[in-house]
């Protein structure tokens, strides 16, 4: 029994939130808002091609947030945010982390906020009540993974290609690697992202890891038009390569605080 | 207190610096920070560089008497000469000094970003006298109003690539020169070429550009009253800076008026470093606006935050208008041609000179970081 984690920006049209409907549709374990930034290091075309857009609609923080109340109710599975160190800090990390937890989210993941810059993100996360997921890469060496293990809660990201994300042919051959060292030194649930772009290539990633993050290969989708109808097929797609079931317990994977 | 001798601890200086990179870079820049040291202590990595800075680049460069202006303006105005150094600007000491440390490390390739294309310039010279791969990327924008730059670079076997994301600058570039270094990270090295970036780049540039303030602290036999330089991510004006730290002497920043992070910025993370970043409410990064394309970015580097919170130097502005003119007036009284970019240096002497900023009297070391032989285009298209 695998994971299976869709992503999407939040604000990238005026009605993203049905996108989050749509995954849970189709068996998303927790589902993943991208809150955008507009110098996203990490990211490859799509996901700033996704940003671009929803910053270009005015999209913010609190606007995002905000949006989420229309689905209130209606969500059962876990939200997690990902977002960018200077989104974090110009709110201050208690600031910032505490909007979360009111808003519902359960869990942060900032991609350029390394374990030794992470602690004042950490601490305040732990005080609201928010996993701060922390991402892993195929360089990471073993004391590191040791140390990333100790920092924050929920699960590990495992960053499965030395690159951005956005989709590939292939699934790196480093994930099965790394998912297996970081196996090694926790028992941590570990969910492989970057890259992930077919239910063939989550499969795989499936069996190495706990899980699989879908970003790129939704993202570009929804530029390109599609509904929050047809990403549920997408979705489904995924969800029936790893095997997913709809009544599959988020607490397996981090703490179901809903 | 000011950190300008010293290697900045975990890469901070005071409250800005540090390194916000991907897992994926931390080993890099580990590796590079630990080979940077160790090259550094190295007398014979410091030999070949200073043999390479004196037989190649042309160091040490002239300090020059302005002296038609410093009679014009009732001061003692010394010009330190980066515009006669090889490719034209300050940058080659920063760049040769990272390709011998990239070759050292056995690295094949070497990847730039470049905002008015100096700094690639410098890049591709390097990898070809060091028989390197270069990869340079330049916003769409910067590739338009520094065609000549573009050319230089194309015919010294750089790649330049195109960046057509956000503001089309120096910002974008740089993004994508960290996306291109995090795909390539065993085989390439970023030659950043300013001093901002996650550590140990800040420390790294600044010592590599401290030549400057070395050779002009002694080309000036006394202390000047005033040591004053343009500042983008700020490597030309670090490198004056250090050389007089330890003096009396006032250190100036002059900042265009349409990307003055220290001026108008507040504290932010962007590009691996907490600095002064210009952003809005939410915290998106603003886009800079600056006829100089070498200052058209929205941030600076954390040194420099460092040394103005705690007044060690401090910034002023100068608007476009007042740059263009800097240029011609420089260009006519001395016959010296500088780079916009440089010319906000010169535009904040001929403002300040005389008034309480800058009393009659004084005596004022001003780097000219570069010549301005590429921004011809922009100066007849009046100041856009």
């Amino acid at each position: 029994m695998t994971a299976l984690v869709p992503y999407v920006t939040g604000g990238i049209s005026a009605d993203w939130t049905d996108y989050l409907l749509a995954y849970q549709e189709a068996g998303a374990t927790a589902i993943e808002i991208g809150l955008p930034f507009s110098d996203p290091m990490l990211d490859g075309v799509t996901i700033q091609q996704a940003s671009d857009r929803a910053l270009s609609r005015g999209a913010t923080v609190v606007s995002i947030l905000q949006d989420l109340d229309r689905v209130r109710g209606r969500l059962r599975v876990p939200l997690i945010v990902m977002t960018y160190a200077n989104l974090v800090f110009h709110r201050t990390p208690e600031g910032f982390c505490r909007e979360l937890a009111d808003a519902g989210i359960s869990g942060l993941i900032v991609p350029d906020l390394p374990v030794d810059e992470a602690k004042p993100v950490a601490r305040a996360a732990a005080e609201a009540g928010i996993d701060l997921i922390p991402l892993v890469a195929p360089v990471t060496p073993d004391d590191r993974l040791e140390q990333i293990a100790a920092l924050g809660s929920g699960y590990i990201y495992a960053v499965s290609v030395m690159g951005t994300t956005g989709e590939r042919a292939t699934l790196g051959s480093s994930a099965a690697g790394l998912a297996a060292r970081v196996k090694a030194v926790t028992d941590r649930p570990v969910l492989i992202g970057f890259g992930v772009s077919s239910p063939e290539q989550a499969a795989e990633a499936g069996r190495a890891g706990d899980g699989v993050v879908v970003a790129s290969a939704l993202m570009r989708r929804v530029l390109d038009g599609a509904t929050p109808a047809e990403i549920r097929e997408t979705v489904a797609g995924f969800a029936a390569a790893l095997e997913v079931s709809a009544d599959y317990a988020y607490a397996e994977v981090s703490g179901d605080r809903r | 207190m000011s950190t300008l001798m010293t290697e900045p601890a975990a890469g901070r200086f005071g409250d800005f610096g540090g390194r916000f990179v991907p897992e994926s870079l931390v080993p890099a820049c580990d590796a590079l920070a630990a080979a940077f040291r160790e090259a550094w202590a190295d007398p014979a990595f410091r030999a070949e560089l200073d043999e390479l800075l004196v037989v190649y680049a042309g160091r040490p460069t002239p300090l020059t008497p302005a002296r038609n202006l410093s009679a014009d303006l009732g001061i003692e105005l010394l010009l330190k000469r980066e515009d006669l150094a090889h490719t034209g600007s300050h940058k080659i000491n920063n760049v040769l000094g990272q390709a011998l440390l990239a070759r050292r490390m056995g690295k094949g390739r070497l990847i730039a970003e470049t905002g008015a294309g100096q700094h690639g310039v410098a890049t591709a010279t390097a990898a070809a006298l060091l028989g390197l791969e270069a990869t340079v990327y330049m916003g769409e924008r910067d590739i338009e109003r520094q065609q000549l730059n573009v050319l230089r670079m194309t015919t010294l076997g750089a790649e330049v690539v195109p960046v057509g994301s956000g503001s089309r600058t120096l910002k974008d570039a740089t993004n994508e020169a960290m996306r291109a270094w995090v795909s390539d990270v065993d085989r390439a090295h970023f030659l950043l070429g300013s001093v901002g970036g996650p550590h140990p780049y800040p420390w790294m540039v600044r010592e590599l550009q401290r030549v400057i303030g070395v050779e002009a602290r002694r080309q000036s036999r006394t202390v000047p009253d005033v040591v004053v330089a343009c500042v983008g991510g700020g490597s030309n004006s670090a490198g004056t800076f250090a050389g007089f730290a330890d003096t009396s002497a006032r250190l100036v920043g002059v900042e265009a008026a349409g990307g003055a992070a220290m001026t108008n910025g507040s504290p932010g993370v962007v590009h691996g470093a907490r600095s002064m970043v210009l952003q809005d409410a939410d915290g998106q990064v603003a886009e800079a606006e600056s006829v100089a394309a070498g200052l058209d970015y929205p941030g600076i580097g954390p040194e420099h935050a460092h040394l103005g919170a705690i007044g060690r130097a401090e910034y002023h502005t100068v608007k476009d208008d007042e740059v263009v003119e800097a240029v011609r007036r420089l260009a006519r009284s001395e016959g010296i041609i500088c780079a916009l970019e440089s010319a906000h240096a010169v535009a904040w002497v001929l403002r300040a000179a005389g008034t309480p900023e800058l009393p009659t009297g004084s005596r004022v070391v001003l780097t000219l970081s570069g010549r301005g032989d590429k921004d011809m285009a922009t100066l007849l298209g009046g100041a856009s």
